[in-house]
């Protein structure tokens, strides 16, 4: 017997040995390859007419042109992707582009003027949740055919609303101005879906990658375009692939197995930072976290209470430990470093001005209420330490955590109390966030207006409302930014939001890595100039 | 067990129990719970286990006076501290203390296993002492049911409930329990069978005792003893399903000190702070190890011949 | 004549009762699964998370929100959507995803050998080292090797395996350098071989790409060894006690009374006999592991088919989780029906 378990151990002894000699994984990615991990499982389509998650809408980014672009080059100015130039009329009410002339698409078609109508019509036809964008201009599925109209060589708009200029122009930046190849979208046409099953999981663009593959959950591959109008990318293969773990990205950027890891915690750069391998590039970004109170709940509906909240929170201290160097100090409702921008920070903790305010409003005693937010990190964290600030002015606050999925139905139906939640802005104009938080133009119940912040937290005010209608008309750049910053800082003062923090992600990065460009919006994210 | 070897100046309590002859029932009762003790005492896993489990009793009941707080109150200026004297196990991510939360936490075990056992052994117990019992078309559609509920995917469906009845602790008990209450029925239904035409069985019915009366006096405790053996063998996969929706998200909520929901959340630190996710995993190892070592004494003792069914 | 008669009764009555042996498997069958779809079902439309959503993302007006409730069929009654879908089933229809926007089936032919491979290989490793383990712990009942056995078997059933699996990939992975990381292979690697099984082993050897052979191997070590020492546990428990069943049998004593050497007892004589028992608990394993594969298959990134029925549930992407659950369910019985049926052919007492 003895025999036997000498003969196991020596065997097992043997298998490990064996193993651990002959799978030591060379480390290093292939040169020509760019290896990025990101959770990626928000993606649930890639037709430009239908994105409008983060990861999906970086993507469409470097796989298509869009009408009007920012370019990694310069990230603040608004410059012709796909139109060389534009002409708006005297009135502001149509622009005419001419298009950049040698241009191609993935399949080798020239991009025409007939392209660029057929896109924006395609996304207002097809109705899908980001066709808002356009849509506000006064466009539908009836009349965009004589709105949106070939123009000779050019393509021409007109809008019916009143707009700026330069919000249209702005507008027309976003991921549903991605043009797209007709000859090759029509050809998958199926029952007169305009290509919209095959455009889910296929590209057809002019950008500077195409899609190769898209495996939900597992992988997004691109390839490089050799015929870019900018030159061939830098490198030949892009690849992100989907790693849920924050822990998993770490080790596998450590040991060189990826170039480029995106969802670390601010702890975990931390300890990163020791290591020459890697570094770490931190941009700032639109995404703003915010607590929101419902004011359909009687208690929160008081004005007084929403201000005292304010008083509640300890920005410094959560800024300085588990969100620092990924989220900073904002309170306005439109986030630093665009234009438009109102950086004023009037609030920090201080409980006995909010006791003060409580008392005013009634609730000397505080109260009990729940906290909605998200399971992911960091809102669980951020929304125990509110808990905790809340306890001291006597507030007990319990918290649920969940999916976005679940999550939204109830923000959706104003079933919340307190919500703490995240807002990105779709373009980089200030009407994208502050339409949404501040015009409300029914506030019934039965208006369902769910898209819209102010009315899912059941508030309205008409002089608001009046506010963001003039400011999105107004032509002149710097009376607009004026009625910005207004807003803003009445919202500050007067609203169920409680603005607290401005993204700013940390990407951790081999050393070799070069010019990986992230801009301040989900989609103004670059792969074009990587190299390594 | 036999009392020749047993020395002979034993009176009092030790000496009643050990009487030859009972004059009650209720010390005939006491006997062979007494009797079951010395054989398990004489088992050392058994008493490991039992120590474990006590041990873990005495932790939750005592948990005010072990702790110096509650571990609930985020101290951000500490956060991420290692052993110490002032703490312990270290303090987490929001600089509370681990040594804290972990004893808490235990009231959190407790109370999972104990809501657990509570529902799953009257459902048990119920479907299968009724379909052994009546038999004929009775039996046969209780012990489809439980078919069912034996061929499903478990820790899917129970991921399922908690998605359909929303995150919370009792939500995951629920699911939990109403995932493993199958083999429950399954058993008491077999013992059940073995017995069903025992004389005492008999014997009650033509007394005319009613099928209520005969089940709950006569039949139950008769199931019991396997019953238990499975349900604290079971105790480990019960924690470690519970603490597995707590660290899919579907467990406790923030800021409960739930043990799988604190591996969850520390994970992220188990490269530069590895105490934060190590010492719940540890406790969560120490506990359903407990249980099983326990599990496996008690079968011993109380069910030596189902051995490990 | 008298003689043939009874020959044909007798055949007859085998036939007849192999015939409600084969119906009531089916019978049991065809209920679990109207179990399983029904209860999955109402699950997915009592849950709080919103199918509509997950489609059209949270910002979304209400006039699309509307529009998208319709199409996906849910203003009509629960029962009615059931029965739409039992048809849609019964051609072989398990739907489209929301998530991956791809038909179920293709969602599941592309996940389901990844855990299948995972678990098959962790089977095996419980088999091989668990057996052996279990038989010697029985012969030496009560001695050192015995505690060891047991006391190993059952802190494998105590660990948190998620715990343990990211310990794993720190140690192995991170400071080791032994295996590969998390994942099913290495990134640039995919979509080189062509998918003919699904199982990146096989296609990798059918294609002669032994380099990517290899890669697949080292990602598949830590997992499979992880979820292999739960089943280890399990079946060197179960081995141990089965064998000391046989052992304390009269003719193992006979058998050792004859002169039989004590290799040829152990293995010639009692375990063949628990052999049929054993088949039935690896089955059992098997099945489990297929299912309970989601904790580790989420700590290691690995594109499975628990994590991807998690993820769809979360998505409220019920299409793919129901279509995912049913695959499961229809496996998990399916083996557990076989080994039952195995037993039940092989060992005449448990037929009665």
């Amino acid at each position: 017997m003895k025999n036997i378990m000498i003969r196991i151990t020596e065997w097992v002894i043997a298998i490990t040995a064996t193993l651990s000699l002959s799978f030591a994984v060379n480390a290093e990615t292939p040169k020509n390859t760019f290896i990025m991990a990101k959770d990626i499982s928000d993606i649930i389509t890639l037709d430009p007419a239908e994105v409008f998650e983060f990861t999906g809408g970086e993507m469409i980014a470097n796989i298509y042109d869009r009408l009007m672009m920012y370019e990694p080059e310069d990230l603040t100015t608004l410059v012709g992707g796909v139109a060389e130039s534009w002409d708006t009329s005297s009135d502001g009410k149509s622009v005419t582009f001419t298009i950049r002339s040698g241009m191609t698409f993935h399949s080798g078609n020239p991009v025409r003027a007939e392209d660029v109508v057929f896109s924006l019509r395609r996304v207002v036809k097809l109705n899908k949740t980001p066709s808002f964008i356009i849509t506000q201009f006064g466009w539908n599925a009836d009349n965009v055919d004589q709105l949106v109209v070939l123009d000779g060589d050019k393509a021409k708009i007109t809008i019916t609303e009143e707009f700026s200029p330069a919000l249209v122009l702005n507008a027309l930046s976003a991921g549903i101005a991605s043009i797209v190849d007709k000859k090759e979208v029509m050809a998958h046409e199926v029952d007169g879906d305009m290509g919209y099953g095959w455009l889910k999981s296929n590209s057809a663009g002019s950008g500077a990658f195409s899609l190769q593959a898209w495996k939900a959950n597992e992988l997004v591959s691109l390839k490089a375009n050799p015929s870019y109008r900018h030159g061939t990318p830098g490198v030949e293969r892009v690849i992100v692939r989907h790693v849920a773990e924050p822990s998993a990205q770490r080790l596998l950027v450590e040991k060189g197995d990826i170039d480029l890891a995106r969802n670390l915690t601010p702890d975990q750069v931390e300890g990163l930072t020791g290591n020459t391998d890697l570094k770490v590039q931190s941009d700032p970004k639109g995404a703003l976290m915010y607590m929101a109170a419902n004011a359909a709940d009687p208690i929160l509906g008081n004005s007084k209470v929403a201000l005292a909240l304010r008083y509640l929170v300890d920005y410094e201290g959560m800024v300085n430990s588990f969100l620092k160097g990924q989220y900073n100090i904002h309170q306005a409702a439109w986030p630093s470093g665009l234009w438009g921008a109102y950086n004023e920070t009037p609030f920090s903790l201080d409980v006995g001005k909010a006791k003060e305010l409580l008392a005013e409003a009634g609730y000397a005693d505080g109260f009990e209420i729940s906290i909605d937010t998200l399971n992911a990190s960091p809102f669980p964290e951020v929304a125990q330490s509110i808990q905790a600030t809340l306890a001291q002015a006597g507030i007990k606050a319990s918290i649920t955590t969940a999916e976005g999925k679940t999550l939204w139905p109830m923000y959706r139906a104003r079933k919340h109390q307190l919500i703490l939640a995240r807002w990105s802005p779709d373009y980089t104009d200030p009407h994208s966030n502050l339409d949404a938080f501040a015009r409300n133009p029914d506030n019934r119940l039965e208006a369902k207006l769910t898209g819209v912040l102010a009315w899912r937290n059941a508030w309205q005010k008409d002089e608001m409302n009046a506010m963001v209608d003039s400011a999105r008309n107004e032509g002149d750049l710097d009376t607009r930014e004026k009625l910005y910053h207004e807003i803003q800082a009445s919202l500050q003062m007067d609203s169920p939001y409680v603005v607290m923090f401005q993204q700013t992600e940390a990407s951790v990065l081999r050393k070799e890595v070069k010019d990986y460009v992230s801009g301040s919006l989900f989609d103004l994210i670059f792969y074009r100039n990587i190299n390594k | 067990m036999t009392l020749d070897n047993k020395p002979l100046d034993e009176i009092g309590l030790k000496a009643w129990l050990l009487a030859v002859a009972p004059k009650s029932p209720a010390q005939a009762r006491c006997q062979r719970a007494y009797l079951a003790w010395r054989s398990f005492r004489s088992n050392p896993i058994g008493m490991i286990g039992l120590c474990i489990v006590s041990g873990l009793i005495i932790v939750a009941v005592l948990a005010p006076i072990l702790t110096s707080g509650t571990g609930l109150e985020p101290n951000l200026g500490n956060r991420l501290q290692p052993f110490s004297w002032d703490h312990w196990f270290g303090t987490d991510q929001l600089g509370r203390d681990i040594y804290d939360r972990i004893v808490w936490g235990s009231r959190i075990t407790l109370y999972i296993v104990g809501l657990v056992s509570i529902i799953v052994v009257p459902i048990g117990l119920a479907i299968g002492t009724v379909a052994g019992y009546l038999g004929g078309w009775v039996d046969n559609f209780l012990m489809r049911i439980t078919d069912i509920f034996l061929a499903f995917p478990r820790l899917i469906l129970a991921l399922a409930l908690v998605a359909a009845l929303g995150s919370g602790i009792e939500n995951a008990v629920l699911a939990i329990a109403l995932t493993t209450w199958s083999p429950y029925a399954r058993i008491a239904r077999a013992e059940v069978l073995s017995i069903r035409k025992a004389e005492f069985i008999l014997a009650a019915q033509s007394q005319g005792a009613s099928s209520a009366r005969i089940l709950l006096r006569h039949v139950v405790p008769m199931c019991l003893p396997s019953i238990i053996v499975r349900l604290t063998l079971d105790m480990a996969g019960i924690i470690l399903t519970a603490a597995g929706l707590g660290f899919l998200g579907l467990g406790a909520q923030p800021p409960l000190p739930e043990w799988g929901a604190m591996i969850s959340t520390g994970r992220q630190f188990l490269l530069d702070q590895w105490w934060v996710p190590t010492v719940p995993g540890i406790a969560i190892f120490v506990v359903s190890l407990g249980f099983c070592l326990l599990g496996d004494g008690l079968r011993d003792t109380l069910d030596p011949k189902a051995s490990d069914r | 004549m008298q003689l043939t008669k009874t020959v044909a009764a007798r055949t007859f009555a085998s036939l007849s009762s192999q015939l409600r042996v084969l119906s009531s498997v089916a019978v049991t069958l065809l209920l679990t699964f109207i179990g399983l779809t029904s209860v999955t079902f109402t699950i997915g439309r009592v849950m709080p998370a919103d199918p509509v959503l997950a489609v059209i993302g949270d910002r979304a007006p209400q006039a699309a929100y509307d529009r998208v409730y319709k199409e996906m069929g849910l203003d009509r009654p629960i029962y009615e959507q059931y029965y739409r879908y039992l048809g849609e089933l019964s051609r072989g229809d398990l739907g489209t995803s929301i998530m991956t926007s791809q038909p179920v089936l293709e969602d599941i032919k592309r996940f389901f050998p990844a855990t299948l491979e995972l678990s098959t290989i962790a089977t095996l490793i419980g088999v091989l080292l668990g057996v052996p383990m279990g038989v010697l712990a029985a012969v030496n009942q009560g001695r050192l090797l015995d505690h060891f056995v047991r006391i190993f078997g059952l802190i494998g059933y105590s660990v948190p395996v998620f715990w343990l699996g990211m310990v794993g990939l720190l140690v192995f992975y991170g400071k080791l350098d032994w295996v590969a990381g998390p994942g099913r292979i290495d990134v640039y690697y995919d979509g080189i071989v062509e998918t003919v099984t699904g199982f990146i082993l096989i296609d990798a050897a059918i294609a002669g790409e032994w380099d990517i052979f290899h890669n697949a191997v080292s990602h598949l070590i830590l997992p499979s060894i992880l979820l292999g020492s739960f089943a280890l546990a399990y079946i060197a428990r179960m081995t141990r006690s089965f064998m000391l069943d046989q052992l304390n049998q009269e003719y193992i004593l006979t058998a050792r009374v004859k002169g039989a050497s004590e290799t040829s007892v152990i293995w010639r004589h009692a375990f063949r006999n628990v052999l049929v028992q054993l088949i039935t608990i690896v089955g059992l394993t098997y099945a489990s592991l297929l299912e309970g594969s989601v904790l580790t298959e989420t700590v290691f990134s690995w594109p499975g088919i628990g994590q991807y029925i998690t993820t769809s549930l979360f998505n409220a992407d019920m299409n793919a989780v129901l279509g995912g659950t049913v695959v499961v369910g229809i496996c998990f019985v399916g083996i557990n029906m076989l080994s039952d049926l195995l037993y039940k052919t092989v060992d005449p007492r448990a037929r009665s």
